[in-house]
């Protein structure tokens, strides 16, 4: 039994240390690894079109004066699906390789504004924006009372505070 | 000062107690990972116990269903204190896709004061280690809120970083 034993023990000898040394050395993900989704706002136009694929619904756009177009993301719902980085015409999002993403803030540090310059159309003056109130209720990205939900906005706050 | 509170608090092993409130699965598959000679997150003297009672830390998984807060509360209340809460996964941290939901209350902080924050679909098991290594103070937060801003004058230009509004 004791044989047994020894054996045992020179077997499990052999492999040496396995055990990554991850948070006191860098360890890279994989090559096709989705991690946080940049928005490079040199290229973002504001079309809107993350918005309206994001599954979790996170991106919010608000037109904050006749110029200006926020884009704000509550990447802390994000489920890196890269469905936004797949459809954006100017490829100004991009998946990159970080997964660092843990905070001890308050989840308040994985929002993300992006300020975008909109050119003023020269016929009626507006930047675009859906033609009449029904389409700005389908367009998923305008519609903040949705995307709001959740979190401390919950339309479930009752329950929470019996 | 939060931090060195933790740090005074909890001196010596981390006791985890795991909880699954809704979620699918996939971060309960990832904490298990944490927890294999792989990665090790022995190493730093964490460990699941079968008990609350036993527990300094609650894992929380998954998005807060109604039918699971009160559960919730009474879990954490068996928790004694000192306790953190640790929310992962997207869906405990912000109520992921499930967030407006009929049946999800929403993240994990609506119904807990959570403390760490651990997002991903599901985090990988190096993003839930680097979660563990900022609670005990090994490593620093590497996320914090991006503010960007096109000019109109210089559009081809590096955006400004203006302050939150």
């Amino acid at each position: 039994m004791i044989a047994s034993k020894l054996k045992e023990a020179i077997l499990s000898l052999r492999p040496g240390r396995v055990t990554l040394k991850y948070p006191f050395a860098p360890h890279d993900p994989e090559e096709d690894f989705r991690g946080y989704p940049e928005l490079d706002a040199d290229k973002c136009i504001g079309c809107g079109g993350c918005a309206a694929v994001c599954p979790a619904r996170l991106i919010m756009i608000q037109d904050i004066d006749q110029n200006t177009r926020r884009i704000m993301r509550l990447l802390e719902r994000c489920i890196f699906c890269g469905r936004c980085a797949d459809v954006c015409p100017e490829d100004a999002i991009t998946m990159t390789k970080r997964f660092e993403l843990s905070t001890d803030s308050g989840r308040e540090d994985m929002v993300a504004e992006c300020e975008v310059f909109m050119a003023t159309c020269q016929r009626c003056g507006r930047c675009y924006e859906p033609p009449t109130p029904l389409d700005k209720i389908m367009e998923p990205g305008l519609r903040h009372d949705e995307i709001k939900r959740g979190g401390q906005d919950s339309p479930y706050k009752h329950i929470s505070s019996e | 000062m939060f931090k060195e509170l933790c740090q005074k608090s909890f001196p010596k092993s981390l006791w985890v107690y795991h909880c699954n409130v809704g979620a699918c699965n996939g971060c309960d598959i990832e904490v298990i990972d944490v927890l294999t000679p792989y990665y090790d997150a022995e190493r730093f003297g964490i460990k699941l116990v079968g008990s609350p009672r036993h527990a300094d830390v609650l894992l929380v998984c998954g998005p807060v269903t109604r039918q699971v807060v009160p559960a919730l509360k009474r879990l954490y209340d068996a928790v004694p204190a000192p306790k953190l809460v640790i929310a992962i996964g997207s869906c405990a941290v912000g109520g992921g896709i499930w967030f407006d939901s009929y049946n999800v209350v929403g993240g994990a902080d609506t119904i807990l004061p959570v403390d760490y924050y651990i997002p991903g679909c599901p985090p990988r098991p190096e993003a839930i280690l680097h979660g563990v290594a900022v609670a005990l103070g090994l490593a620093e937060k590497e996320i914090e809120s991006v503010h960007l801003k096109q000019l109109p004058d210089r559009p081809e230009s590096v955006p400004v970083e203006v302050e939150s509004s």
